[in-house]
């Protein structure tokens, strides 16, 4: 049976560290870096990429834009 | 098509020069007494003749923000109402002025402060020639003293507006305004089409966006943005000075006028001459530019110099300055809406200037 | 097998499946984080570029958080004066009648200062989009009271909560151009959550096909929030506006078309 398998990378020095893309993730691939980067923000990273579906909710609801989101069917 | 010659009002007359100018919008709201460029020129449909935008506004507000919009968008745009009306225009302009677009602006000047009068009047001399809004800009000021230059200055308005990306005033008065004098038209122009490049017409893929704004929040670049400005307006004082002068050549004494005070001021001259007083008369055309140069030259040829404004005494600090205390000048003038009469100006020579 | 493939091997251009859009530009964006106009200016991107109209669309700026909305955004645009964007989108529609105007402006921009201007454009019809982001607060200038500022809410200005008593009533300006006659969409939308996002998108490339239709005026109101202004977090924030905006200022459409 095909199964979706999805995948994001994140631009973390333009990451504002606000957290939307984490409460938008259905199966909890983000979550906050515990360090910063150059602008001093927690920025997010995927901890969990296993279970992203490419759904596309944490980059439709980013509001800088630094989520970039792949899908596929295997 | 041929010159045309008409009998008109001012208002109208600046109203189907407008048209024939080519111009791509009006936008405007209703004043005493300017209240005919509107009506004209919706009577004249000029969606029709040359494809004109006319639209009556909300406001002097909205319409001073569409001619702001229209101009952004590298268009020949106008909009004119008269003292309270430019007063309300006066953000407007400021932003017109900051995001250097070109437009223009007719005042057909009434007596104010406040509502204050409907009549004729030149109290807003100041307002037009040092800026009238926040922050350090200056409007190209023209100043007709008849029919035929309410008509004649609306190309040349538009022209220096265009030379210069900058808000052009043609500052006329009630009287000017409603007056009917014989008015000869150039032949109808068509409307340009041409494309500003630096004007917002979509960015296509050959160009950078072009972005029209007055806001720049470092205090270097809007310094040298501010520098770069009142090198603009010096090129202009060494470029576009426009006066007239009659019976300066033997003048002993000089009268410095300009609008519906200047055509007094003709008068007295005869008046004074017929007494065999030598008076001259400068009329400023450009109000800024200001004749300074001219004025002060004549101070070495002439005893004194008494400006005659419809106003408490505006224009008369230019003229100070230009003399910078070579000869006396003294100011005669009367407000809220009275033409000032040739007696009363040959009277006030000779009481001001000459006996004293 | 099939379910061991890498990541790596799923970061490939032909499973790209969403990206910050091209009419975008690098600029990183001036906002707080968390804010509703970024997500904002990204789906107006999108929309932009999926209609292929970049080069025939000009926006125009207000006074406000969003005054420098023209970094962002890759296409010509005019910044106005507090609350007369309307004016100026006015003007460029009738003088360019063909190509795609829109207006961006906040509470106090469009509801304040520039309620006139609003009311008349939308009442004579112009064929312009006006996106009206509204989170009940002046962000740029301190976080003071909006003419949206729901009743008990807290702002620099009414720093008890909005007292009708002293401060007058929050105002509706959606509910009141929705009975204009000029305008032909109008509708109140979020962008805080994906599905949101998604509406918001509908809802903005219906707007631009009813421009080419000339239709009339189309409205969007975005009810957002302001993080800083409201002094929350990100998902605070959200969550108070789901919890006491959105029962004040409900979603959902004010006008559409019958078709």
């Amino acid at each position: 049976m095909a199964k979706i398998k999805g995948a994001i990378v994140i631009d973390k020095e333009k990451c504002k560290g606000c957290g939307l893309c984490i409460t938008a993730c259905p199966t909890e691939v983000i979550a906050l870096s515990p360090e910063v980067n150059s602008k001093g923000y927690n920025y997010a990273t995927a901890v969990n990429m296993d279970v992203c579906t490419g759904c596309t909710n944490c980059s439709l609801v980013c509001p800088d834009g630094v989520i970039t989101v792949y899908r596929t069917k295997i | 098509m041929e010159k045309e010659l008409r009998l008109m009002k001012g208002n109208e007359a600046f109203a189907e020069a407008v048209i024939r100018a080519g111009t791509d919008a009006y936008f405007g709201y209703p004043i005493t007494p300017q209240s005919e460029v509107l009506e004209y020129l919706t009577a004249e449909k000029p969606h029709e003749r040359t494809g004109m935008v006319v639209l009556q506004a909300e406001s002097e507000v909205a319409a001073i923000n569409m001619v702001y919009g229209g101009a952004g968008c590298g268009k020949k745009v106008l909009t004119s109402s008269s003292s309270p009306g430019i007063s309300l225009k006066q953000e407007g302009i400021s932003y017109i002025a900051g995001a250097e677009l070109p437009c223009l602006i007719l005042n057909v000047v009434r007596g104010g402060p406040g509502l204050g009068t409907i009549q004729p009047s030149q109290s807003d001399y100041f307002q037009a020639t040092k800026g009238g809004g926040h922050g350090d800009y200056k409007l190209i000021v023209l100043a007709p003293s008849s029919v035929q230059e309410m008509a004649d200055f609306v190309e040349l308005a538009f022209e220096l507006a265009f030379k210069y990306r900058n808000p052009a005033m043609i500052l006329s008065d009630g009287a000017i305004g409603q007056m009917m004098e014989k008015v000869w038209f150039n032949p109808q122009k068509k409307r340009s089409g041409e494309l500003q490049p630096w004007a917002t017409t979509g960015k296509t893929a050959d160009r950078e966006r072009n972005i029209i704004t007055s806001l720049d929040l470092d205090p270097h670049r809007q310094e040298q943005f501010n520098l770069k400005l009142q090198k603009k307006y010096r090129e202009m004082k060494e470029k576009e000075v426009r006066y007239e002068t009659f019976q300066c050549d033997d003048a002993e004494y000089l009268l410095v006028a300009y609008g519906t005070s200047s055509r007094v001021s003709q008068k007295a001259i005869q008046m004074g001459r017929e007494e065999g007083i030598k008076v001259g008369l400068l009329r400023p055309i450009t109000l800024f530019p200001f004749p300074s140069k001219e004025i002060n030259e004549l101070a070495d040829q002439v005893k004194g110099i008494l400006t005659v404004e419809m106003s408490a005494g505006q224009m008369v600090e230019d003229v100070k300055l230009a003399v910078n205390g070579k000869i006396p000048v003294e100011h005669f003038g009367r407000m809220g809406g009275i033409i000032p009469t040739p007696e009363e100006v040959v009277e006030n020579l000779k009481a001001k200037i000459i006996g004293g | 097998m099939a379910d061991t493939i890498s990541t790596k091997q799923i970061i490939k251009p032909e499973n790209l499946v969403h990206k910050k859009s091209a009419v975008m530009t690098d600029t990183t964006m001036h906002y707080c984080p968390g804010c509703g106009h970024g997500t904002t200016h990204q789906i107006l991107a999108e929309v932009i570029e999926e209609l292929g109209i970049q080069e025939n669309t000009i926006g125009i700026t207000p006074v406000g958080c969003s005054v420098f909305m023209y970094n962002y955004l890759n296409i010509d645009m005019q910044e106005a004066a507090h609350g007369r964007a309307p004016a100026l989108a006015t003007a460029i529609k009738r003088l360019m009648p063909d190509k795609y105007v829109f207006t961006y402006q906040g509470d106090g921009d469009l509801a304040a200062i520039g309620t006139a201007e609003t009311i008349h454009s939308c009442n004579r019809g112009e064929n312009i989009l006006i996106i009206f982001i509204n989170n009940g607060i002046y962000g740029m200038t301190g976080g003071q009271m909006a003419p949206t500022t729901i009743v008990g809410m807290k702002s620099s200005t009414t720093p008890y909560g909005r007292d009708v008593s002293l401060m007058g009533n929050p105002l509706k300006m959606t509910d009141i151009v929705a009975t204009l006659p000029g305008t032909y969409y109008v509708t109140r939308q979020s962008v805080h959550k994906p599905g949101n996002v998604r509406k918001m998108k509908k809802a903005i490339h219906k707007a631009f096909e009813y421009q080419k239709k000339k239709k009339g005026t189309c409205f969007i109101e975005v009810v957002s929030n302001c993080p800083s202004g409201w002094r929350m977090t990100p998902v605070e924030s959200n969550k108070w506006m789901e919890e006491n905006m959105l029962p004040f200022y409900p979603l959902g459409d004010f006008k559409v078309p019958e078709e």
